[in-house]
């Protein structure tokens, strides 16, 4: 198959041009309560992707027979069935990550990443270039999680993914762990950091 | 064929048959992946368990190192886990249930075989503040209890105080007073609930284990 500019621009645009995250600005909450650690901010990442691609795609399908009246009921009832499945698999298969996600994966429901691409794009768009645009908003918010854990775990704990990377010798010598990097305010800084380095690169497309 | 999907029928329709789907989906999925989860809870108490024993989990085949050191028994109508550690010292260990502040809290004690002197704790919480009350599941939190008495007070107990502690008591959390009082008054109810298995122990094992222990309290400190 031949991929389009078209189908490219949904695909790639929400990783970098229009990240969801650090351009629109949606799902701030959960990226600032889940990236003190990388892997529960990866499983997150990854759910969400997961969950935005179904979603987008069922409610896709659908997108011709829902009443108008009731459409956001409809689209609720989508993803909070996707959200307990996906809850329901992590508590069989990764039950330690689910403690450590709590209620942030049932949350994943009023994440506004998935409410603002079903009404805007899967309601008028076919099924594959939603699956498409459901997968880049997903990756696009992951990837911001996992720059915010990264910077965080390895600050504020030392370790990555749990392994210790910052050598014994450098504690000894007086480096401290950053406690700061514990709190959910500095990963609002590091977004807006993040956004600033954005920005300054993408400069001609911000009119 | 045009359906007109703004009637009120059709709405009422639709919505019916959607919810139904998800409701029968869900059930179907949340009873097939039952007995897995269960096992999950199953092996995270197990290792709860472990944990108030100071034993390091890292990479250990937790069911199977349970199976050998722990015996489930009923003590005076009491669940008491009895634990046997690769030295052959005797643990006894309490499941512990509480509140903190904003929510429930539990834990296990782990006792000497003198049923007094506490060998280990483990204590999580459902939701606790992160940082303050919820630093109880940490390690320094739970090792201040080790080597403490719960008979040296006038009653079967710890106490938990703020700021400098003396002798027997154990210092709290800062910050997490209610937190710290929640775990204080969820060991001592326990330990209230169980006197009639620390009484008679107290008399029985003290003897029998005096000297064996007397050198395990010096290795410990």
């Amino acid at each position: 198959m031949k991929i389009s500019d078209k189908t490219k621009e949904v695909l790639l645009g929400p990783l970098s041009a229009n990240n969801p995250v650090i351009v629109q600005v949606l799902g701030i909450c959960s990226a600032l309560a889940v990236t003190v650690q990388l892997k529960p901010a990866l499983v997150m990442g990854i759910a969400v992707t997961i969950i935005v691609a179904m979603s987008n795609v069922i409610i896709s399908l659908l997108r011709n027979t829902i009443p108008m009246r009731i459409r956001i009921i409809v689209q609720l009832v989508v993803v909070a069935a996707l959200v307990t499945l996906v809850s329901e698999v992590l508590k069989a298969f990764a039950y330690d990550v689910a403690m450590q996600l709590s209620v942030y994966i049932g949350l994943i429901i009023t994440n506004c990443i998935l409410m603002g691409r079903l009404e805007a794009f899967a309601m008028s768009n076919g099924v594959w270039d939603s699956f498409l645009d459901g997968l880049g908003n997903g990756l696009g918010y992951a990837i911001i999680l996992v720059i915010v854990a990264f910077f965080r775990e390895l600050l504020g704990s030392g370790t990555l993914f749990g392994l210790q990377v910052i050598p014994q010798w450098c504690y000894e010598h007086g480096y401290v762990n950053n406690g700061m990097m514990m709190m959910p305010a500095m990963a609002l800084i590091l977004v807006g950091c993040i956004i600033w380095v954005h920005r300054s690169i993408n400069k001609e497309e911000k009119k | 064929m045009k359906l007109n999907t703004n009637s009120n029928v059709y709405t009422i329709v639709y919505a019916t048959v959607i919810v139904v789907i998800v409701a029968l989906l869900l059930a179907v999925v949340s009873s097939a992946l039952k007995p897995k989860q269960a096992q999950n809870v199953e092996l995270d108490r197990k290792k709860q368990v472990l944990s108030s024993l100071n034993i390091p989990l890292k990479g250990v085949d937790i069911e199977k190192l349970y199976e050998q050191l722990i015996k489930e028994q009923e003590i005076e109508g009491k669940q008491v886990l009895v634990a046997t550690l690769e030295d052959g010292s005797v643990k006894f260990i309490i499941p512990m249930r509480g509140a903190g502040l904003w929510g429930p809290i539990w834990g296990y004690i782990a006792l000497d075989d003198d049923k007094n002197t506490i060998y280990g704790t483990y204590f999580n919480h459902e939701s606790e503040t992160p940082g303050l009350g919820g630093e109880i599941t940490t390690e320094y939190f739970q090792n201040r209890f080790v080597g403490k008495h719960i008979l040296s007070a006038d009653n079967y107990g710890v106490e938990i105080v703020k700021g400098e502690t003396a002798g027997e008591q154990v210092q709290a959390i800062s910050g997490a007073t209610i937190t710290s009082k929640g775990v204080e008054t969820m060991i001592n109810t326990t330990l209230k609930e169980y006197s009639p298995f620390l009484n008679t122990a107290n008399l029985t094992a003290q003897q029998e284990n005096d000297d064996n222990h007397n050198q395990e309290e010096e290795v410990q400190q």
